[in-house]
């Protein structure tokens, strides 16, 4: 079972987990992104590319899932207007065995956060608006993965 | 040929349009040249545009080098590297 979705709305990470967990591996593993609060963050908006964003992560379900046998996994990203606290992203993998089902999540959100089309922008209370630029360390997070595989 | 632009992030909100569909001249061949094609469209696209080292683009929803030729594509996208998920 192959799930991804992009929506606004929230998810439910136990719902999900249920369904991955009735297709009988003996293992579960999920990732839940949360809206970070530090700082004087007031909204993080996430912008898409629609078409290209989904098509993206459907590409690293079906690599992950091939590459770890997996049973199953569920990619769920919003967008739109996220305030701190919420949950922004959700990744969850089911396998037969542990290791399988944790690398394969841990890949999964590291690659996300660099290759998926996404744009941040930050809004504080003050007023103040940027765009957010993307990180070094995520990058060699996400260049682990592709490195483990030759 | 016309081709959808499509525009994320702060290119987006400097030109002030999601998107545009236009018909660039023959000699403009690649992403490079379609950039300085269109930064020539209005004073919010030559600021979006400016500095093309901080662009990324796609054609037809791939990844695309600047070199990329852009002939018989339907859709560039152009934006700032993305901030990941």
């Amino acid at each position: 079972m192959i799930e991804v979705r992009l929506q606004a709305e929230m998810f439910e990470g136990g719902v999900e987990l249920a369904r991955l967990q009735a297709l009988g591996g003996g293992a579960l593993a999920s990732f839940t992104g949360v809206v970070r609060g530090d700082g004087d963050l007031r909204e993080l908006f996430l912008e898409h590319h629609a078409v290209m964003t989904l098509a993206m992560m459907r590409g690293l379900a079906d690599e992950a899932a091939a590459r770890w046998k997996l049973i199953g996994v569920t990619l769920i990203h919003r967008y739109g207007a996220l305030s701190p606290g919420d949950p922004i992203v959700f990744v969850a993998t089911a396998a037969k065995h542990r290791a399988a089902a944790l690398e394969a999540c841990a890949s999964l959100i590291d690659r996300l956060k660099t290759e998926a089309p996404f744009w941040k922008r930050e809004t504080f209370h003050d007023g103040h608006v940027q765009w957010v630029e993307p990180r070094s360390g995520d990058d060699a997070a996400a260049a682990r993965w592709l490195r483990d595989e030759s | 040929m016309d081709v959808d632009i499509l525009y994320f992030a702060w290119v987006r909100e400097r030109i002030g349009l999601d998107r545009e569909q236009v018909d660039p001249p023959i000699e403009v061949k690649d992403i490079a040249g379609l950039i300085t094609w269109l930064a020539t469209r209005s004073s919010g696209h030559a600021a979006a545009l400016a500095e093309p080292a901080r662009l990324r683009a796609a054609i037809d929803q791939r990844f695309a080098t600047f070199d990329a030729s852009i002939t018989g594509a339907h859709e560039v996208a152009l934006f700032p590297p993305v901030t990941g998920g």
